[in-house]
């Protein structure tokens, strides 16, 4: 195996020692690692296309790599499975899907056992920040709370965020990286004695006799609770562009389970649809995993997101088109290159400002969903359910741990067990956390030229304060709303440099005078240390918003344990640039160059896919509402769009954007029915067969 | 808006659809009204999609016969898809009494025309690779049989019907049938009233509330049924298996692997759930897969992609209830079609349309006494 599609250092990330096994594919021997899940080891081997559409023989690759979609199917020793749910065995006979599969081969007789059912207090739906901080909730009140997740490892999509996070230091952890919060949160839950975890178990469906059916670890389980937690989370929204189909598309969750969790490197070029958080921090994962991020496109006129991630990415080198959207992908099986153009008041692309970049992989994060599935139906079975996190409402996961903390003393107190109130500020608390980024302001650095201060280029109103929290002096302040309101610096500086190395936003700097005035020493953080600086290097320093103010060396880079892998750049500037600059280029203006004279390829706008699943195109659905056709159980019943495996996740939004579009108000439009299952199951596990550990 | 029609039909289902088609195609204006946004949204879509002649009356066999008449030739003349395969049904047979039973009501059917044969238990697993042949005795198979998609075919028929000028009012509830002269002189519904010269009653589920707006009290009660439907698969197996055998909480189950190579399943509940109720329960799916992949183990590893709960309108005797009204003059009842609405609905809709016209020829006056509604329902149909 080489390397090439492996990350094999990583500024924040532990590169562990792994065992390697040998697996086929399509008859060819293969490396992997022990325990990785079997579409990591293909990226890992740089493969991308995991078989061909049955419909229309398009190529398939991974979309969601969190278990929902389907898109990734193989077979695996004769079976078909999720690439991405289930690891790769040694020895394992891996073979792409070609058109359908046949019927999956048969071991001989199989352990059958009754079917056990669990009577539990508290069902908590889902592992990551919301259903984690709630447990400890009530495992804290002595409540019998079984706690279920997917995957192998409790923490949600915390596992996947390398970056500092925002949101209050005392209420959720502010200024520690996600992982670790993860990490942290995941072995109090496993250590307490009134919280039983299942891992790798699937939730499939809240049955109408209060039986909520669970497959864990291969084994069909029905739980009775009194209350359901929905701590689901959220699933991606899908985006409707020519070309939309191409192996090398897929969602940001994807992306950060493959680089981050799985440290395979899936991409060398990347581009970006979506400039919310979620995007915006995915192109700064994939610079940290030395991935080149051609461009992001954000169809709003200001990203979603916090300014200060747009800015990170800005300054490191990344251009963010905004007013922009992606009218295409071009390629013939994967994406080769990328067409995006600016967009009128109307979201209407303008002729003639088509510019075309290459680039292997389109990620897309244009929004979440909620997971609201389990709430539903247990509301439908008469089960007294909750919800908390994205399952509840989409925000930031430090909003989602407060969130679920507050949820889980509300279901004691629904138990009947005695507690004092929750007290009012929690709530007002909890609001704050969930607030959309604010308004900006104009931003005031110390008038002062002496002596050595921070300098904060942080002037978005976001739910954040670390900075605020670790300066041992107390001399950041925060106007306003104690978490919302913008930092400054107000009082003596020692230098440390704590509130440089905690910025999440890495937004602040530290401006010294005290050696030479005319070239003071600046302080810039930095993360992505496998884009390695030292000592003498030359490097463009920019500004708040990436513009370039000039060439420098760098003097120093501190490397202190204490700061959690952000590394301290020293680096003296003029003084009229000092307090203005913040960071520095690590990528090439080549990269973000446009093909010369690309034309896009001319796919009718019709052809874009609704859904993946059956193939079902915009057109398709288009002509439809054209009949009249207002039900979208009439729009499965004839074209098949939601019958497929993902249970209509992906085109639900989509095809009610169309029916938007073509001026039906989505108040006359009747809902598709949901029915079970949440995810697809083998017949024989329901029958009490004992399955492997993949399902 | 015209308010007056020739015909109106109350329920756009499996039976409706065809009705209001079959209606439209004698040149009769058509008003069609239904409860839900779209056709097909009650019963029809909960059906598995088999179509088949082998009953084992007269009145069913002869309804389904033309009814896979216009199933197998639809694509070829109107050019839609519906997915209708011929590939057959079977019955095996594992106990002694059932391979009797089903010898000799297959000497009936071969009396009526109908293809259908005796296979041996080798013989039967060419046709299903894989059957579990402990016990197997052996089985029915008629070829002609077959399956199509019951969202396709009907929103074909429905279109077709458009194109006919029928017209549809979805999410429109009727809420009274207003009677002068032992006629239903208009129709009431929350949103307007309408006025047909014959009034057709089609409304599957709630055909029993719709005859009791007119008066009558038809015996038809609904109870509930559970299906599913695996991810497909390349073809592996022909014929629908019906298999008939009563085992603690179900009475009988049957599945077959559809046009688009997935598995769908269905079993009937024993004893029954009376009444309506569309939630999924937890017992379906352990009590469904234990008995299918005891038939056909080599189902184990398939995966079931979606289940779903609907109901059989159930008559006493388990045969339909379609014929004029002698009480409501210009009152046509298609009701109570026991779980079979869809394979009988094309046959049935032409009809229907026959008795609006007294176009009745003596095959249908024999079938419609087999449907008869003033019939003693105390005896009971051998092979639902």
């Amino acid at each position: 195996m080489t390397d090439d599609y492996r990350i094999t250092q990583h500024p924040v990330l532990a590169v562990p020692e792994r065992r390697k096994i040998k697996f086929r594919w399509n008859g060819k021997v293969l490396s992997a690692y022990e325990d990785e899940v079997i579409s990591s080891a293909l990226f890992a081997n740089g493969i991308r296309i995991f078989g061909h559409h049955q419909k229309d023989g398009s190529a398939q690759g991974i979309y969601c790599a969190n278990g929902q979609c389907s898109k990734c199917t193989v077979i695996a020793d004769g079976i078909p499975v999720k690439s991405c749910m289930t690891k790769v065995r040694p020895g394992m006979e891996v073979k792409s899907v070609e058109g359908l599969p046949g019927l999956p081969e048969v071991t001989d007789k199989q352990e059958r056992k009754e079917i056990e059912e669990i009577a539990i207090d508290v069902l908590i739906v889902g592992g990551g920040p919301a259903g984690l901080s709630a447990a400890l909730q009530l495992g804290e009140h002595r409540v019998r709370t079984l706690l279920v997740d997917d995957k192998n490892e409790l923490g949600g999509k915390l596992v996947l965020q390398t970056h500092k996070f925002f949101g209050s230091v005392e209420d959720s952890y502010a200024g520690t990286r996600g992982n670790d919060i993860g990490r942290l949160l995941a072995e109090k839950v496993i250590a307490d004695p009134f919280i039983e975890t299942w891992t790798n178990s699937t939730v499939l469906y809240v049955f109408s006799d209060r039986r909520v059916g669970i497959i864990k670890n291969g084994i069909y389980k029905n739980v009775k609770p009194k209350i359901i937690l929905n701590a689901a989370g959220a699933r991606e929204k899908f985006l409707r562009f020519r070309g939309n189909t191409l192996a090398g598309i897929y969602g940001a969750g994807a992306f950060q389970t493959l680089v981050n969790r799985d440290l395979v490197k899936p991409t060398s070029r990347l581009f970006i649809v979506g400039g919310g958080n979620v995007g915006l921090i995915s192109g700064y994962h994939a610079l940290q995993a030395g991935i080149e991020v051609v461009g992001l496109v954000e169809a709003l006129s200001r990203c979603g997101g916090y300014k200060v991630h747009a800015d990170k990415l800005k300054r490191l080198g990344v251009p963010i088109y905004t007013s922009h959207t992606v009218i295409a992908a071009n390629g013939k099986e994967t994406v080769e290159s990328v067409t995006i153009a600016r967009i009128d008041k109307s979201f209407q692309a303008i002729s003639g400002t088509e510019r075309t970049f290459s680039c292997d992989t389109v990620l897309i994060a244009v929004g979440l969903e909620s997971v609201n599935e389990f709430t539903r139906e247990a509301e439908e079975a008469g089960i007294r359910v909750f919800s908390a996190g994205d399952a509840s409402e989409i925000a930031e996961a430090s909003s989602a741990m407060f969130n679920g903390k507050i949820t889980g003393l509300k279901i004691v107190r629904e138990l009947g067990i005695p507690l004092a109130d929750i007290p009012e500020s929690w709530y007002r608390k909890a609001e704050t956390l969930k607030s959309e980024p604010g308004r900006i302001y104009p931003q005031r650095a110390p008038e002062s030229e002496e002596g050595i201060f921070p300098v904060i280029h942080c002037v978005q109103e976001i739910p954040c304060n670390p900075c605020s929290t670790v300066c041992p002096t107390h001399s950041i302040l925060i106007e306003g709303d104690p978490i919302l309101g913008i930092p400054y610096f107000q009082g003596k500086c020692v230098g440390c440099g704590k509130c440089v190395a905690i910025c999440p936003g890495l937004a602040i700097t530290l401006v010294d005078y005290r050696q030479d005035k005319d070239m003071p020493t600046v302080t810039l953080p930095y993360e992505v240390s496998n884009h390695q600086v030292s000592p003498g290097d030359e490097i463009v320093v920019t500004d708040i918003a990436g513009n370039g103010l000039g060439k420098y060396r760098i003097e120093e880079v501190v490397d202190l344990k204490t700061n959690n892998r952000t590394q301290l750049i020293r680096i003296k500037v003029p003084g009229n640039i000092a307090k203005k600059t913040v960071s520095f280029r690590i990528q090439e203006e080549m990269v973000s160059q446009p093909l010369p004279g690309a034309i896009p390829e001319d796919r009718k706008s019709d052809a874009e896919m609704v859904c993946l699943c059956e193939r079902v195109t915009a057109g398709e659905i288009r002509a439809l509402i054209h009949r009249g056709i207002t039900d979208l159980n009439q729009i499965k019943a004839i074209t098949r769009a939601g019958m497929g495996p993902c249970g209509a996740k992906t085109c639900d939004s989509l095809i009610k954007q169309i029916f938007r579009q073509e001026g039906v108000p989505l108040t006359t439009v009747e809902p598709n029915t949901r029915r079970p299952l949440f995810v697809e199951v083998p017949l024989g596990r329901f029958a009490g067969e004992v399955g492997g550990d993949d399902e | 808006m015209n308010k007056s029609f020739d015909v109106i039909v109350i329920g756009a289902g499996s039976v409706g659809v065809p009705v209001a088609l079959a209606a439209a195609a004698r040149k009769l204006s058509v008003l069609v009204i239904e409860s839900l946004p779209s056709p097909g949204q009650g019963n029809n879509k909960k059906a598995i999609g088999g179509i088949r002649a082998t009953h084992s009356d007269f009145g069913k066999i002869r309804v389904c016969q033309r009814s896979i008449e216009i199933f197998s030739r639809w694509q070829e003349e109107e050019g839609d898809d519906i997915g209708w395969m011929s590939n057959g049904y079977s019955f095996p047979a594992y106990t002694e009494s059932d391979e009797r039973n089903l010898k000799d009501l297959m000497q009936i059917q071969q009396e009526f025309g109908l293809k259908i044969r005796w296979v041996t238990p080798k013989e039967y697993e060419t046709l299903v690779p894989g059957i579990n042949r402990k016990g197997l005795r052996g089985a029915t198979y008629s070829w002609e049989d077959g399956s199509a998609s019951p969202l396709l075919s009907l929103n074909a028929f429905y279109f077709k019907s458009l194109s006919l000028a029928a017209e549809y009012r979805f999410r429109e509830n009727v809420q009274d049938l207003k009677i002068s002269r032992n006629r239903i002189s208009s129709v009431i519904t929350d949103k307007g009233e309408y006025q047909g010269g014959t009034i057709i009653n089609t409304a599957g589920n709630n055909a029993r509330g719709i005859g009791a707006l007119a008066g009558l009290d038809l015996p038809v009660f609904p109870d509930n049924h559970e299906a599913g439907i695996t991810e497909p698969v390349a073809r592996f197996s022909g014929p629908m298996i019906v298999d008939m055998r009563k085992e603690p909480g179900s009475a009988n189950f049957y599945f077959y692997q559809n046009s688009e190579g997935q598995v769908v399943f269905c079993i009937t509940p024993d004893p029954p759930l009376p009444g309506i109720d569309n939630l999924s329960t937890s017992e379906f799916l352990p009590l469904c897969s234990r008995r299918m992949i005891e038939v056909y183990p080599r189902l184990r590893n398939l995966k079931v992609r979606r289940t779903w709960r609907g109901q059989y309108p159930m008559t006493p005797d388990g045969f339909p209830v379609v014929g004029r009204s002698r009480e409501i003059d210009n009152l046509i009842n298609a009701v109570g079609m026991c779980g079979q609405g869809y394979m009988l609905g094309p046959g049935l809709g032409e009809l229907v349309s026959r008795i609006i016209t007294a176009e009745l020829c003596p095959d249908d006056i024999r079938i419609l006494k087999s449907f008869d509604p003033y019939r003693d329902f105390s005896g009971m149909e051998q092979f639902k």
